[in-house]
């Protein structure tokens, strides 16, 4: 990708991660993925389920080791981070977990999870200033004090999620990657959370790969949009355009699925759908920039089908 | 008419007991389900959604407390006064269950293709190869690609949404007189969400059973429902068709709940949320709960409880503003267009 209007924050180069390699289970999760993500945006990460949306996440974060291709964190490889430049990058980088119940230590008060983080990276200057930290943090998440001191098995779903979020902030990171941060929440709720995130964006200038399945959502918060399907990015853009004029057939398949909150609409609904075969046809295929900033995987062939589309 | 409804919950209360002292979950709920209906139930996060659903199974946890009068009537007999026994027969058989977490409802240790194929075995009577042949077919019918390669791979290995969908088979297995579905598709692309609903819709229409959905996603709950009920801090405060709640709106927590959700139109930085957070259930306020968020309450809200008023023979809300004594308030405009459309439709006879 040819922009270089900011810096980059985030380079992934030709990513490749098989599970369970030479097994009959064995599952290609990514397939030579390249992409960057630009300091200060929200790069936002659709698929299919399965697509390997969380696996891309937990690699970018050496969470899983990968089996080919490269990463680098502001210019530098994380597979080659040591002693303080890799506590940095654990710092700087933080996730908020898909699934919330598993992520949160059932025997930590609700508090200490918060500050789990703060204490690892040596954050508070005292008790009284991690109690306000915690606090703060609780605030932010639309939590409150008397929730400080509870289980996480006391909370609803959605309270959970809150609790993650509020743990990734804790140390003040650079980068998040927040793995459905927000589909366990309930629509007003989202909303707060959605719009938190972006003040607390501007504010300290944070980047985020967010990875969702609400398209509408995704579409209100991202910069730019990744379309995955069975381990390989199919389509990358800026957001409206990648809503307005989908390239891709599962692109298009996808967006024709949202659901509208509409009833006599869903009565009427023309969903599109998407024959994958043609992603095992054998044929090889590249990124191709076919409108400004926008790719899509394609053959030349398919390119050019691609461009006249557009027009 | 009355053999038509399956589930009649009555006065239902839920409390549980903290170190921080009683959490009053659900503060007196009451409804129907009827036969081959999809009831949608609605509402902010912490509302007692899955409180109540999980009272319907019998699996809340061990601090909480049922209240002596709530009653949970079901073909006929009154769940609430089930011992454990009683619960086998009926939890994962007659209702079933899919949870908001999918890995605390499957177990880690177990493959997966044995865990579908555990309450076929349980409660029809094939044999074991029978059971996993039927295993096999729910997976592919929630769309598990390869589904004979990964049989017998164990839960960490899975995606989340296709942990999501191993649930959803497992619940479907069983097929069951009520379906109760916790969130069941949060975790899913919107094409496999498409996909799994119609499977849920089919057999719904196949056996003429009922479902409980509940979900944040006001699209789905379009898509899906007969009737939905919108709850608030422990409370039903409004329940209609689902189109008298998308069109007719009553309660200005609904208002706010159909104008908080996104579609692909919003622009940036408009998204409407409603401000502030809902009451701590420890002390729930005496008036209506939601009356310190909502720009549209009155003096009476601060005070007492709104009962419900009838809006037609299938729509209540509890709303002081339906009261005739109530000043006429104008709703935001979104809901005003709302409104239009539903005048629209009755002027149409729809
Ligand atoms: N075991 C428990 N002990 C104490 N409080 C609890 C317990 N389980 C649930 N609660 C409280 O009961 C209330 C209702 O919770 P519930 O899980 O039903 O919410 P919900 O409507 O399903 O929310 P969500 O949409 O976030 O899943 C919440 O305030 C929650 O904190
Ligand atoms: N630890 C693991 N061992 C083996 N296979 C795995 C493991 N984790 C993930 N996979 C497989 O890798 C693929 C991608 O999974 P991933 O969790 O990244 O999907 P996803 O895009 O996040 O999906 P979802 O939207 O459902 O969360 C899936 O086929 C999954 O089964
Ligand atoms: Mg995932
Ligand atoms: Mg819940």
């Amino acid at each position: 990708m040819t922009t270089d209007k900011t810096s980059k924050l985030v380079e992934i180069k030709n990513l490749d991660l098989t599970f369970n390699q030479g097994r009959s289970n064995a599952v290609h999760a990514l397939e030579n993925i390249s992409f960057d993500i630009y300091e200060g945006e929200v790069f936002g990460l659709v698929g299919e389920s399965g697509s390997g949306k969380t696996t891309l996440g937990r690699t970018i974060l050496k969470l899983y080791q990968a089996s080919g291709g490269q990463i680098l964190f502001d210019g530098q490889d994380v597979t080659k981070l040591k002693g303080r430049a890799l506590s940095d990058f654990r710092k700087d980088s933080q996730m908020i977990f898909q699934d919330p119940h598993a992520s949160l230590n059932s025997r930590m008060k609700v508090e200490d999870i918060i500050a789990e983080g703060i204490d690892i990276h040596h954050l508070a200057k005292s008790k009284a200033d991690r109690d306000a930290q915690v606090l703060h943090l609780l605030d932010l998440v639309g939590l409150n004090k008397d929730h400080a001191s509870r289980y996480p098995h006391e909370f609803s779903g959605g309270q959970r999620q809150r609790i993650g979020i509020a743990r990734a902030l804790a140390v003040d990171p650079k980068f998040i990657i927040a793995d459905e941060p927000i589909s366990a929440l309930d629509v007003s709720v989202q909303a707060q959370v959605v719009n938190l995130m972006k003040d607390l964006q501007k504010k300290h200038s944070l980047t985020y790969l967010f990875i969702a399945h609400d398209l509408s959502m995704v579409k209100y918060i991202s910069d730019r949009i990744g379309v995955m399907h069975w381990g390989k990015l199919l389509e990358i853009g800026p957001a409206d355009a990648v809503y307005n004029h989908p390239l891709h057939p599962y692109t298009k398949s996808l967006l024709s699925a949202i659901p509208v909150p509409d009833p006599e609409a869903e009565r009427q609904r023309q969903a599109i759908t998407y024959n994958p075969s043609r992603e095992s046809d054998g044929q090889e295929r590249s990124m191709v920039e076919v409108g400004d900033g926008h790719f899509v995987l394609a053959t030349p062939v398919e390119a050019e089908e691609y461009r006249k589309d557009q027009k | 008419m009355m053999n038509d409804t399956i589930l009649q919950v009555k006065d239902l209360v839920v409390d549980f007991n903290t170190y921080a002292g009683k959490v009053q979950a659900i503060r007196n709920i009451s409804f129907d389900l009827k036969k081959g209906e999809t009831l949608a139930i609605v509402g902010e996060s912490g509302s007692g959604k899955s409180v109540t659903t999980k009272t319907l199974m019998g699996l809340n946890a061990e601090n909480a407390r049922i209240a002596e009068d709530s009653q949970l009537i079901f073909k006929g007999n009154d769940l609430s006064k089930l011992d454990a026994k009683g619960w086998q027969k009926i939890r994962g058989n007659e209702i079933a269950m899919v949870f908001q977490d999918p890995m605390t409802s499957l177990d880690p240790t177990m493959k997966i293709g044995q865990q579908i194929a555990e309450p076929i075995l349980k409660h029809q009577n094939v044999s074991k190869a029978e059971a996993m042949e039927q295993a096999l077919k729910l997976m592919v019918g929630v769309g598990i690609p390869e589904p004979k390669e990964h049989i017998n791979d164990y839960p960490h290995q899975w995606s989340g949404g296709m942990r999501q969908r191993a649930v959803i088979a497992i619940a479907l297995a069983a097929n069951p007189d009520i379906l109760i579905a916790d969130e069941p598709t949060t975790a899913l692309d919107v094409t496999i969400q498409a996909q799994i609903l119609r499977m849920m819709k089919d057999q719904q229409a196949k056996y003429h059973s009922s479902i409980i959905f509940i979900t944040h996603d006001l699209g789905v709950v379009a898509g899906i429902a007969d009737r939905v009920a919108v709850m608030y801090a422990g409370k039903i405060v409004e329940y209609g068709t689902v189109d008298e709640i998308y069109f007719n709106p009553q309660h200005p927590y609904t208002w706010g709940l159909l104008d908080s959700m996104p579609t692909t139109d919003t622009k940036q930085g408009s998204l409407e949320a409603i401000p502030g957070t809902p009451p701590d259930l420890l002390y729930p306020p005496k008036g209506d709960a939601f009356a310190n968020r909502n720009q549209f309450a009155l003096a009476i809200d601060h005070e007492q409880q709104p009962p419900f008023f009838k809006v037609s023979d299938s729509h209540y809300a509890a709303t002081w503003l339906l009261d005739e004594r109530a000043p006429k308030v104008t709703p935001p405009a979104p809901i005003l267009q709302r409104w239009q459309h539903w005048h629209d439709m009755q002027a149409q006879g729809v």
